[in-house]
């Protein structure tokens, strides 16, 4: 008996339908995961279940059969007590999803009081009992606290403690990790893992991850443009994924395996869904397409226990792990002029109070970095969300005024240079940025865009090189004429990289330019920065939390704790064979798609402040090693050979 | 000699600047295609195009009655006569009607009979007591056939319509015809508008040779005419102003919060400190001093006009001096915010200079609330000019406006029955000037931001 059933659901926005005719189950106890890239519809799923559709939004068709009732037949006072009693449901950002003005314990005892009758002192143990339940140490003093005082890990567990509240049957997590780092994301889905094991509860994940989904879930949906493609068992999905789109998507997950060969990708686009489609939706974009595709909605094929799929020609076989590697890069002969050095950069921002604004202490942002790059290499900054890893990017640019630092561009120094003097050397750096829909100014036309650069460096000819760029990074040049708005986030970053080759840079500092793409355009971007790489002999300090990114594109490796690097090396070194208990958390923290049966080890507690640095090794309060030795001084670095170096009292 | 000689006022000047900048400027952006292409989205904007076409009908008036003029007096003897003292309009002359047919003190709209009783003499000299007195002029025409009234009332209306119609008709067949050469742009907007305009104007025109259509005030001043000639002081404040403080807040804002530190302290202290004197008091200061400036050269002003204007503008000044800061404060925030987009730390990364980054980066993304605070002081202009003139600093005894009208009215509104006509003719024509000047900023708005032009 399925706790929930949904049958044919179908939304409609407007002309928009961005679900259509979506049907699965869940048993009690059982995690389902859609998965999906971003605007395929599974969010609005979760929404329509809730009857919490965004205005001008309503359901067309289907039913959804909660425990035997009908949700949308239920009057909205039956469904407000379905709300957040049977059925809760916890969000992507844990910073926007607690009132700011409200005590966590207010915000449990909300809940309480409507769905339990529970309040005063019985709410208030109530509360501390659940924030234990979620992990939260001290919660007889987190009740009382505002969630600003809370971290990001924290705010998420408050997030799943108010969920827990009204003792929910079925939790909505919808993508509940995507905005933590690795290792807090690590956390929290063991949380998860647990809660559903002690209370049996059903659980409908939405996650654009295939590791997330890989460790979480029990059943798998795939959704693509509002329709689900392919149900299956988890591992029945991961064996033999038989939708082309599915197989797509994990081919175009980057990995060492593939390193040297293009990642697949997917052409084309997610097609606009508000016109009416024929056929296949995935037709226009799948290699095997043949006529009845583009002609006849396929329908479903049961092609094992449990396993059903949305094609015409459904692939059968075992997904192939990849192309083998070829056997290692040629690790060119070290070359012997670095293009950048960068030697003990500081970057303290003082922090200042009073009436006066005295300085009354310095956030650490960075202190005390040493990097060295290679041209036509890349060397990978890697940390956690805070760990300075983007201010130190943007020092090397001079972007931001260092405290300290030694910085040669090519053997000449440029740390110390006054901004006029320092021109010639903007043009062999540059910078690309995380946040496609940021770095690009939404007011001047592509064109106006990328000739900025040329125009303030290179002096005339700009507009002629324009369409040349555009066309280097898989654009058509006519294109130059649109407003950023027109083009999606990966054209976009296509753009943004246009700009910054447009001045012809040795040196392209990418920060974390794929982290807010999809896997299938995630795959696309590396894939040409790479090509320009060959091409262009550029070398990229590429900053990113992705280490499969790192895998699959870099050479080196540097990993980045509280301003300072604490481990070095090759990326054979670091990523098989890493000596610093951080690293070693950070790589057991992602979630893998192939299963491993050895216990991870995972860190406890969230990152500290860099305005107060814990004394000694930044990394002690969190290490399962740590010592007397490790709080009272900081490491000096161990060399395990001539480019692999870790900063650890007892290395491992 | 000629019959007139035509008079240049400082305000008059101004606005044939601001006029030329625009139409200069239109020509400029008529040869760039994007700005084009954003102008021909605000034609596709009914409500856009009926608030344009509403805006400038008030701006014809306005600048009709920019068109100033001295007419030459007849000479005695023979000898060449001189100029008269008095500068009037073009819309003066055009609806000289109106202005000399004052009557004693109030009427209401359409009336024959004053609002007021007095004492009239008997044929036989004995007083025969208090009543309504007749008109002068309002349905003087009826003779004693008062009973004829309301007949004559509702033909002259509907000759009015009449009218109206035909002289719209033209127009709309031009219209009709642009439309078929470019179905995209609202004509039919445009054309409702000036037909409803034409329906309204055509019966207001036909009555108001026979009567005071909106009634007249305490000095038998004739209302639509007062209303009509309000119109251009509304639009010069609300532009002039806009044009003195706009440059300070933008510059000053976008500074502040793009160049930080002891920039930021200076133009923080500075809004600060202006902003806790109490504004009224200021500007009182400002306007008395200019009163006294005035008045103390009476040799640097040939006529009173040319002294009025002076009050106007200096009134236009100080408004500008003390309403700077609520937008600037608004900039500097958004610069704060914007200055740490990717897109600017971008430009840095290419060396570009800080001022070309401050105009291609900040100013056009800053545009939108630049438009709605200039729309919302516009109204909020117009209205300080009624508080100012009622606290006596406001514009000149002389100058008419909405201010004046409305501060007129405010006493009669106390009084039974109520004088209701010159409130309710200013708060219309205020409303229809501020109504069309928001939605044509709304339209303009959203035609230049590109997230919103695939719409």
């Amino acid at each position: 008996m399925s706790l929930l059933k949904v049958r044919d659901l179908s939304v409609a926005i407007g002309p928009v339908r961005p679900v259509q005719q979506v049907s699965f189950d869940i048993d009690e106890g059982e995690t389902f995961a859609l998965l999906g890239e971003s605007g395929c519809g599974k969010s609005m799923t979760a929404l329509a279940l809730m009857r919490l559709l965004p205005a001008g939004g309503r359901l067309t068709g289907g039913t959804v059969v909660f425990d035997g009732t009908s949700l949308r037949e239920l009057p909205e006072t039956g469904m407000r007590r379905v709300r957040g009693g049977r059925m809760a449901m916890i969000f992507q950002e844990p910073g926007t999803s607690l009132n700011p003005v409200m005590t966590v314990g207010a915000q449990i005892g909300e809940s309480l009081a409507l769905h339990h009758g529970m309040t005063g002192v019985a709410a208030r143990e109530r509360a501390e009992t659940l924030l234990a339940a979620v992990g939260i140490p001290d919660p007889a003093r987190r009740v009382d606290e505002f969630p600003f005082q809370l971290s990001g890990g924290m705010k998420q567990r408050a997030m799943i403690a108010m969920a827990l509240a009204g003792e929910p049957e079925l939790l909505i997590a919808d993508e509940p990790t995507t905005a933590l780092d690795v290792t807090i994301q690590a956390q929290v889905l063991d949380l998860l893992a647990e809660l559903k094991a002690a209370r049996r509860m059903a659980t409908l994940l939405i996650s654009h991850d295939l590791g997330v989904v890989a460790r979480m879930a029990d059943r798998v949906g795939i959704m693509y443009a509002g329709q689900l493609v392919e149900t299956a068992p988890r591992a029945d999905f991961y064996a033999r994924p038989a939708h082309p789109y599915a197989r797509r998507l994990f081919a175009a997950l980057p990995d060492v395996r593939l390193r040297g060969t293009a990642l697949a990708t997917i052409p084309g686009s997610v097609p606009s869904l508000d016109r009416p489609l024929c056929g296949c939706r995935f037709a226009p974009r799948c290699a095997e397409a043949r006529e009845i595709c583009r002609r006849e909605v396929p329908d479903w094929t049961f092609l094992a226990q449990g396993h059903a799929v949305r094609c015409h020609f459904p692939a059968t076989g075992a997904r192939s792990s990849g192309v083998p590697a070829p056997a290692g890069e040629s690790v060119a002969a070290e070359a012997p002029a670095p293009l950048l050095e960068v030697e003990e950069l500081r970057v303290h921002f003082p922090i200042r109070r009073g009436l006066f604004r005295r300085t009354v202490g310095h956030v650490r942002a960075v202190d005390g970095v040493s990097l060295r790059l290679v041209r036509g290499r890349t060397l990978a900054l890697v940390g956690e969300s805070g760990c300075g890893k983007t201010t130190a990017g943007k020092a090397v640019l001079r972007l931001l005024p260092a405290t300290s630092s030694f910085l040669r561009l090519d053997g000449q120094e440029i740390g110390d240079l006054p901004e006029s003097r320092l021109r010639p050397f903007r043009a062999r750096m540059q910078m690309v940025f995380q946040d496609p829909f940021g770095s690009l100014n939404p007011r001047l036309r592509v064109g106006e865009t990328i000739a900025e650069g040329l125009r303030a460096l290179k002096g005339r000819g700009a507009e002629a090189r324009v369409g040349e760029l555009l066309e280097a990074v898989g654009l058509p040049g006519a294109m130059a004429q649109r407003y950023p708005h027109e083009f999606s986030g990966g054209q976009r970053q296509r753009i943004a990289i246009a700009r910054a080759l447009a001045v012809e840079p040795e040196l392209l500092v990418c920060d974390e330019p794929t982290s807010a793409l999809d896997v299938s355009v995630q795959a696309q971007i590396l894939n040409l920065l790479r090509d320009l790489q060959k091409r262009l002999g550029l070398a990229y300090l590429f900053i990113t939390h992705n280490i499969a990114v790192v895998d699959f594109l870099a050479q080196e490796v540097a990993v980045m704790y509280l301003g300072r690097i604490v481990e070095r090396g090759s990326v054979d070194e670091v990523l098989r064979n890493p000596r610093h208990p951080y690293t070693q958390a950070l790589l057991a923290a992602v979630p893998a798609i192939e299963p491993s049966e050895v216990a991870p080890v995972r860190l406890a507690g969230d990152l500290p402040s860099p305005a107060a640095p814990p004394a000694g090794c930044h990394f002690h309060p969190r290490c399962p090693r740590a010592v007397d030795t490790c709080r009272a001084s900081y490491p000096g670095e161990t060399a395990f050979s001539a480019s692999h170096t870790v900063r650890c009292h007892f290395p491992g | 000699m000629i019959a007139f000689k035509p008079v240049l006022l400082w305000s008059d000047l101004l606005l044939l600047l601001l006029l030329a900048a625009i139409a200069a400027s239109g020509a400029w952006a008529s040869r760039q295609e994007h700005l084009r292409a954003a102008w021909a989205r605000v034609g596709r904007s009914r409500s856009g195009m009926a608030a344009a076409t509403l805006l400038a009908a008030f701006v014809l008036v306005g600048i009709v009655d920019s068109m100033h003029y001295r007419t030459l007096l007849p000479g005695k003897d023979g000898k060449p006569g001189a100029y008269s003292v008095e500068v009037n309009s073009a819309l003066d002359a055009l609806l000289a009607g109106l202005r000399n047919r004052t009557e004693k003190t109030y009427s209401a709209p359409l009336a024959t009979h004053l609002y007021a009783k007095e004492s009239v003499e008997g044929p036989e000299g004995s007083a025969a007591g208090r009543e309504f007195p007749r008109l002068k002029h309002g349905g003087a025409h009826l003779g004693a056939e008062l009973d004829r009234h309301s007949a004559d009332v509702a033909a002259s209306a509907f000759r009015g319509l009449a009218l109206g119609l035909a002289a719209w008709l033209p127009l709309a067949m031009v219209f009709a015809i642009l439309k078929r050469r470019r179905p995209g742009t609202a004509w039919e907007a445009v054309s409702a508008t000036l037909l409803t305009l034409a329906l309204l104007g055509g019966p207001a025109a036909a009555l108001a040779g026979g009567y005071h259509v909106l009634g007249t005030d305490k000095v038998g001043q004739d209302v639509l005419y007062l209303t009509l000639k309000s119109i251009r002081t509304g639009l010069l404040i609300g532009t002039l102003t806009t044009l003195i403080m706009l440059p300070a807040a933008v510059l000053l804002g976008i500074l502040a919060g793009y160049l930080g530190g002891w920039v930021d302290d200076l133009i923080q202290y500075l809004y600060t400190t202006l902003n806790s004197i109490p504004g009224v008091l200021l500007i009182a200061a400002a306007v008395l001093m200019m009163q006294v400036l005035i008045d103390t050269h009476p040799e640097a002003f040939a006529t009173a006009a040319d002294r009025a204007d002076a009050r106007l503008l200096a009134l236009c000044a100080i408004l500008g001096v003390t309403s700077w800061t609520g937008l600037c404060r608004l900039l500097r925030g958004e610069t704060l915010k914007l200055r740490e987009m990717d897109y600017v730390q971008a430009a840095r990364a290419f060396g570009v200079g800080r001022l070309a980054i401050m105009l291609r980066h900040i100013l056009p993304n800053v545009m939108h609330i630049v438009i709605i605070a200039l729309v919302m002081d516009f109204s909020g202009l117009v209205l300080a000019e009624a508080v100012l003139s009622y606290v006596g600093i406001g514009v000149d005894p002389n100058t008419v406006s909405f201010g004046t009208m409305i501060n007129a009215a405010r006493m009669e509104l106390a009084r039974e029955p109520m004088v209701w006509w010159s409130l309710a003719a200013a708060f219309c024509f205020m409303f229809a000037l501020v109504l069309s000047a928001n939605l044509f900023s709304d339209a303009v708005r959203d035609a230049f931001d590109p997230r919103m032009s695939h719409r």
